[in-house]
């Protein structure tokens, strides 16, 4: 009884912050400032990822405190907008690179076409095989694309969202890890090359990781998730619903 | 800086809008990146604070999935039940999308720099 009454200021407390955007906008930021400490304090190892640190420190506290996912939105989704505005911004890392992208259109545009369809149509393929549902083969199709294109596409081809957030994300921190050594390994060494694979497999987070290779590296990585999301968004919608058939009837 | 930030938000808003109106399958955003684009190329390229607000923005671009990546705890069930598909075809797809992309890009540009010389 005197451990309830202690208590009770302490829920009201709590009850009064869960209702405000307040505490998990601030808890995201916080999750994330950690996440990214502990990378730095990593020297920068892939491996320790920012994004994976903090979904797993908000989500133990949210099945801590019973908190509901949509109660926990309501505070980050004011991050969670910007997604948005970012996805525009993109048009100025890819203004910066025109000349370039001009001058070997060719070369990029196959590369492009033959990264995107062969990542996008594997995860497809494997999917159906292994037996996954439709919603889920739909929403794996644009795993490699970065995370607000991703999650428009997936709503577009009847996949669910923020099941593919939580795929892209995955899939980037994955790609980041291994790509650069895989690549190697396959005899890809120029820095455009290994920047171009892992923005298109890997969007922003492979994009991070090219970074610490080299400006060059960066600058394709940025390049290729661009396009990589531009092409995917103009191709998938209309390549899903015949595929579905295909794979349905067959 | 808030001009910059109207600037992307104006170019979303036609995306969305026209998104809507068309009855195209592709994300307002996405449309919206286009009209920025064809926007800086009409006006010779971006301004520095369009070029500052953008970097901001881009720089922390990791930080905004975190939101949306906390909605695992939504789809648990699925990925406990499809574990085995989604995690061969995530792991798969992945490493055969970087060589797909990168060998070819590697393979033409050499081919196509020899043919410049």
């Amino acid at each position: 009884m005197s451990s309830a009454l202690i208590e009770r200021p302490a829920l009201e407390i709590w009850a009064y912050l869960a209702a405000q955007p307040l505490l998990w906008l601030s808890a995201t930021l916080i999750a994330y400032a950690l996440g990214f400490a502990l990378q730095r304090r990593a020297r920068g190892n892939p491996a320790v990822n920012p994004v994976l640190i903090a979904v797993a420190l908000l989500a133990g506290l949210l099945v801590a405190t019973g908190t509901p996912y949509r109660n926990y939105f309501d505070g980050a989704q004011f991050v969670h907008f910007l997604l948005g505005p970012a996805t525009v911004a993109l048009a100025i890392p890819l203004h910066g690179q025109l000349r370039r992208i001009v001058a070997n259109a060719g070369p990029i545009f196959v590369a492009l076409v033959v990264g995107s369809v062969v990542a996008a149509g594997s995860a497809c393929l494997i999917a159906a095989v292994l037996g996954a549902s439709p919603a889920t083969i739909a929403s794996l199709a644009p795993k490699s694309v970065t995370t607000p294109i991703a999650m428009g596409i997936s709503e577009a081809i009847g996949g669910l969202a923020s099941l593919t957030a939580v795929i892209v994300i995955l899939t980037g921190i994955f790609g980041a890890i291994v790509g650069s050594s895989l690549l190697g390994r396959l005899g890809v060494r120029d820095d455009a090359s290994v920047g171009f694979a892992l923005g298109l497999a890997a969007h922003g987070v492979g994009s991070a990781r090219a970074l610490q290779i080299s400006q060059e590296a960066g600058a394709f990585a940025a390049l290729a998730m661009g396009l990589n999301g531009l092409f995917t968004a103009l191709t998938l919608p209309w390549l899903v619903a015949p595929l579905q058939t295909l794979l349905g009837a067959g | 800086m808030i001009a910059a930030l109207a600037l992307f938000l104006a170019c979303q808003l036609i995306g969305e809008t026209l998104v809507v109106l068309l009855g195209l399958p592709v994300p307002g955003p996405v449309l919206g990146m286009l009209l920025l684009l064809a926007w800086l190329l009409l006006r010779g390229g971006p301004s520095d604070s369009e070029r500052q607000t953008a970097g901001g923005l881009l720089q922390h671009l990791s930080l905004l999935f975190v939101p949306a990546g906390t909605g695992v705890l939504l789809h648990i069930d699925r990925l406990a039940d499809e574990a085995l598909p989604i995690a061969v075809a995530l792991v798969v797809s992945t490493l055969l999308g970087l060589a797909a992309a990168g060998l070819t890009l590697s393979w033409l540009s050499r081919r196509h720099s020899r043919g410049e010389r």
